[in-house]
């Protein structure tokens, strides 16, 4: 077994500890920030390996939670179909995405994914009539049930939790250290030199892009299911400033990078938020300073002073 | 001679109504190292540019081994075994010298990381940066990023190798080095230089085409380019050839 996969490995069984070791407040965060981490590992497959700045996953995040809210709603689908109903929006709408935003490059690709998020966003309100709009809808606790557990019960939301996040962990892992994660990041590097090595890089961006857009889905859909609630803020343009903010903090182009950069942003705004009302000032001045002496990230800066292999 | 492994029938490039190149009829035999000379602007680059796909011609064929290439984009064309090295080096300057030349191999060889790594300790041993592997690639002098750019044209195993300018700010010593290295390299496959150099090119061609403002002036052995007067009034701007 590889030190990489044994550093991973435990900090999943770290993660799985915590569901019997934290008290229920961070119980309860931590469950919520393993999801989020979910959208911010998806993000980071198009942002941190391939290069792809996206100022749009809100609509990939959105679209896994209403494809999953909706199949309840509307459907009266059970959570497992409605999960995946979920899955496949998201695959769906970034591979549209993707095979449209894909033939611009650079600040056009941040506006395109940009308009198209906010086009989804939109859509989301015009048609309230079924998604409610602004307001949203709850998903009642008796359609939260997989496969005869409970999800609203805060024990087995965690281990869902931690379920989805090892799966998404796990599966970064093995995929940028394969041969497909490896194009990935020399298209980061330099695209046209990887078009002149033979490679298809329309090609491989757009499965990047499909892969990220699913995972993020993953995690929208999980977000859903897990808290009983879709929402249209979830399509708002913050929601796709953040998980860009995770993952840059944590460490771009680092499997566990998310994680941290999720976790340090959560902590951060939940602690500094209990001495002053002015909390985003806290936020922003440490963001700063990490920007100004971490700017790999936290993950990154380990990787740059510890251990160079760091995948 | 035998079926050329390149050819190219009528190739132009135009650029907002300036001919780069025009009109230029080119065949290339198998294991012939060929050099491409001209002035600065002869449309040298553009030529190579367009034979590998990163610019697609305004006018004309390109063949490649028998098949009409002209309408594929770079990536198929690199597929089916032609090779590119560029002017400015570029590598992945970020990454290991190892991977720069693993990503060059893992095309062709696949998920087979043991080929693969069998391919890249090969290639890199034979430009001379077998103890560079782990190096990032921007921690290379200019002279080792250069090789390392051969490395990576090596390890595709090209049938068809296209190097633009390969001793550009190279030394002397450097430059002899890399002459052996052409020359065992011609054994193997077929070679296009582009090349500013007259002794790199007057050693290592077998034949050299001569292009200028975009057509083909000359082609021939060293011996006949060198006695050339047109070359010789391209080089010198003399209009010489009339005199």
């Amino acid at each position: 077994m590889s030190r990489a996969l044994i550093l991973h490995l435990g900090l999943l069984a770290v993660l799985l500890a915590g569901n019997v070791l934290l008290p229920a407040y961070h119980h309860g965060n931590m469950a919520r920030i393993m999801v989020l981490a979910v959208y911010a590992m998806g993000y980071n497959i198009a942002f941190g390996y391939t290069g792809l700045l996206s100022l749009g996953h809100a609509m990939f995040f959105a679209a896994g939670m209403y494809g999953m809210g909706l199949a309840i709603r509307l459907a009266d689908a059970g959570a497992l179909p409605a999960m995946l109903t979920g899955l496949a929006a998201g695959a769906g709408l970034s591979l549209v995405v993707g095979l449209l935003a894909l033939r611009t490059a650079g600040v056009s690709f941040m506006i395109v994914t940009l308009m198209f998020s906010q086009a989804c966003y939109l859509a989301i309100l015009y048609f309230g009539e079924w998604t409610r709009g602004d307001e949203g809808f709850v998903i009642q606790a008796v359609d939260r049930t997989l496969f005869g557990i409970d999800l609203s019960d805060p024990g087995n939301r965690y281990i869902a939790a931690w379920l989805l996040f090892s799966a998404v962990l796990l599966l970064t892992l093995r995929l940028v250290r394969r041969p497909a994660g490896r194009v990935f990041v020399a298209i980061r590097e330099n695209e046209e030199r990887a078009r002149l090595l033979g490679y298809d890089t329309f090609r491989a961006k757009l499965s990047a892009l499909v892969i990220s857009g699913t995972i993020s889905a993953a995690g929208g859909a999980a977000y859903g299911l897990l808290f009983g609630y879709a929402g249209a803020s979830f399509a708002g343009v913050q929601y796709s400033i953040f998980p860009l903010l995770w993952v840059l903090l944590g460490g771009a182009g680092t499997v566990v990078g998310p994680l941290l950069g999720t976790l340090f942003m959560f902590y951060l705004i939940d602690l500094s938020s209990g001495f002053t009302e002015a909390y985003m000032l806290i936020a922003g001045l440490v963001l700063i300073g990490l920007t100004l002496f971490a700017p790999q990230g936290i993950a990154g800066e380990l990787r740059r002073r510890l251990w160079k292999g760091l995948p | 001679m035998s079926a050329p492994i390149l050819s190219t029938r009528g190739l132009s490039r135009a650029f907002h109504g300036l001919q780069a190149v025009s009109n230029v009829d080119f065949d290339l035999p198998p294991n012939e190292v060929r050099a491409l000379i001209g002035p600065n602007g002869a449309g040298k680059t553009t030529f190579v540019s367009m034979l590998i796909g990163r610019i697609p011609p305004t006018g004309g064929r390109i063949a490649f081994d028998g098949a009409d290439v002209t309408d594929l984009p770079a990536h198929a064309r690199v597929a089916r075994g032609m090779a590119y090295t560029f002017q400015i080096t570029s590598v992945f300057s970020r990454l290991s010298v190892h991977e720069n030349v693993a990503l060059a191999a893992r095309r062709r060889l696949g998920g087979d990381a043991a080929a693969v790594d069998g391919a890249v300790t090969q290639a890199l041993a034979r430009v001379g940066l077998g103890d560079r592997a782990d190096d990032a690639a921007e921690d290379l002098s200019y002279g080792h990023q250069r090789l390392l750019e051969i490395a990576m044209g090596l390890a595709q195993k090209p049938r068809l190798m296209i190097l633009d300018e390969p001793t550009q700010g190279l030394a002397e010593s450097e430059i002899a080095a890399f002459k052996v290295l052409i020359r065992e390299l011609a054994a193997e496959t077929t070679i296009l230089l582009i090349e500013h150099n007259m002794a790199v090119v007057m050693e290592l061609a077998d034949r050299i085409t001569v292009l200028n403002f975009g057509e083909v002036l000359a082609e021939g052995t060293p011996a006949e380019i060198h006695a050339n007067a047109d070359v010789q009034a391209a080089y010198l701007g003399t209009g010489g050839a009339d005199a």
